[in-house]
């Protein structure tokens, strides 16, 4: 057992957990969108960004990433957290702004709009399906490719892969077209960003089909898209 | 494709920590890009994920999936270059060319491709041609760089290799010249230092032509050896506080006539160097 301060008062976390981990126990708010129960931290989404150590010193690191140690001060909505936070979701709005998970993120910070040019992109990068595909799926078939700008996530080649069963869970897990997959009327979703939505596999002209990496689609069928 | 061969640069570093690029690294020196086959062939040996290895392979730039020229020609684009208009440069050589970057001329002789920083910002805007550094290029030199590409023979003979160069070094803690004309190697003066290895103390000349590794010695070493680096004239070790990039042995810093330093690997038969001007 490690014991550290959470926004001033003293708590206990097993050895091993994470700061974010801990935050949750004691029910301490820290909003998330990369992580996900069952995959393993990835922090790339830096929602869950908290302030560790003090004064000068004090540094922003991402708490799902972030291990309990002995003695750590973290502060989880400090000034300087809270104004970071919403400059990320303020950028991840203005990437994906049709992702209703975005949108909820952005409304319970109180962003209500964003100063950047809309790019629309069909990927936030958050690797959840990257890593539901490695680590629950066990298949590995699409993976991070490029970097900076170009930093896309596809199969390799860009070609039919020989390990995806079609299991359809790298689109169940997708925070960008969660919506498209899980609500079976498009129509009546709250923001209706999911009609306008360009799946990210047409624009590998691989894919006809409305669908991601698999081939035939099976999920978005079930969508009615 | 050749099998045997990828299998043989696969066997040659498969166990060693970061196998992947290295064996990367081989099959792009090999074949001038990586073909498909090849890569599926790696995964299945190596026993890694074929969609770690198109991510790694994908990440840097000095992979390519379709076969590169005869010539490569790098153009900076890194902020530096960019503020002196190192854009100009760009579009030059593509309108030259015919090509955009990343795309090779149709007659398979020249590569264009752009870069983000060749580390010589003081020197931008900057073109790499085969490893030959073009400083301050502006639009009217780029015919110039074309045409000089375009002419350049096999790269064999070191006399002609504009990559090679004599240089001529001091020692870093008396400054005395190291320099030895009366004996030289290659046509030009050598570089004679002391070396001791066990009970062994000797001579060594050195070719004084950066890129060339030719060596002469007094006595058999064993490859792979770590051998000291003495300065004859004030008997100083040359020791550097740096270790080598290829097998991690200290190396030797040597002080170049007219600025910077150049730095060797001080294990027999390594060719880790480093130059610094």
């Amino acid at each position: 057992m490690v014991s550290f301060k959470l926004n001033g008062q003293r708590v206990s976390a097993e050895s091993g957990a994470t700061v974010l981990e801990t935050a949750r126990f004691y029910g301490v708010p820290i909003p998330t969108l990369c992580e996900m129960e069952g995959l393993t931290p990835f922090g790339g989404c830096r929602l869950c960004i908290v302030e560790v150590g003090e004064g000068e010193a004090a540094k922003l690191v991402t708490a799902c990433t972030a291990p309990a140690q002995e003695g750590l001060r973290v502060r989880t909505a400090s000034k300087r957290v809270i104004a970071s936070r919403r400059m990320i979701v303020e950028l991840l709005l203005a990437s994906c702004p049709q992702s209703k998970v975005v949108q909820d993120l952005a409304a319970a910070m109180g962003v209500h709009q964003q100063r950047f040019r809309q790019e629309h992109e069909d990927c936030l990068l958050c690797g959840r399906c990257v890593r539901m595909c490695k680590e629950q799926m066990m298949s590995g078939a699409i993976g991070f490719q490029g970097r900076g700008g170009d930093r896309r996530i596809s199969t390799p080649f860009d070609a039919k892969s020989d390990v995806c069963r079609r299991c359809g869970g790298c689109i169940y897990v997708c925070p960008a077209c969660q919506l498209r997959c899980t609500f079976n009327d498009p129509e009546r979703a709250v923001c209706g960003g999911c009609a306008n939505l360009s799946p990210p596999c047409v624009g590998h002209g691989q894919f006809d089909d409305m669908q991601c990496y698999m081939d035939p689609c099976a999920a978005c069928r079930i969508a009615g898209a | 494709m050749n099998t045997a061969e990828i299998q043989g640069i696969v066997a040659k570093h498969q166990g060693h920590p970061g196998e992947v690029l290295s064996i990367l690294e081989d099959l792009q020196s090999r074949f001038s890009y990586l073909p498909e086959e090849a890569l599926r062939f790696v995964a299945e040996k190596t026993g890694r994920p074929l969609r770690d290895l198109y991510g790694v392979a994908t990440f840097y730039k000095m992979f390519s999936f379709r076969p590169r020229g005869k010539h490569l020609v790098s153009v900076c684009l890194g902020t530096a270059c960019h503020v002196r208009r190192a854009t100009l440069v760009a579009e030059e050589f593509e309108q030259k060319l015919a090509v955009k970057p990343g795309e090779t001329t149709p007659d398979k002789q020249i590569t264009l491709e752009t870069v983000n920083c060749v580390g010589a910002c003081a020197l931008g805007p900057i073109v790499v041609v085969d490893g030959h550094y073009f400083p301050n290029v502006k639009r009217t030199t780029v015919q110039k760089i074309l045409e000089r590409t375009r002419n350049e023979g096999p790269r064999d003979d070191p006399n002609k290799d504009p990559r090679i160069f004599p240089v001529e070094v001091r020692c870093p803690r008396c400054n005395h010249t190291l320099m030895d004309p009366e004996n030289p190697l290659e046509g030009h003066p050598s570089v004679r230092v002391t070396i001791s290895f066990g009970a062994n103390h000797g001579c060594l000349r050195l070719s004084s032509l950066y890129g060339s590794f030719t060596i002469a010695c007094d006595f058999e070493t064993p490859p792979d050896a770590v051998v000291h680096f003495f300065c004859p004239y004030c008997h100083a070790e040359l020791l550097g506080a740096t270790s080598c990039m290829e097998c991690a042995a200290p190396m030797v810093p040597m002080v170049i006539e007219g600025g910077g330093i150049v730095q060797i690997c001080s294990r027999y038969g390594c060719k880790g160097h480093l130059l610094d001007l």
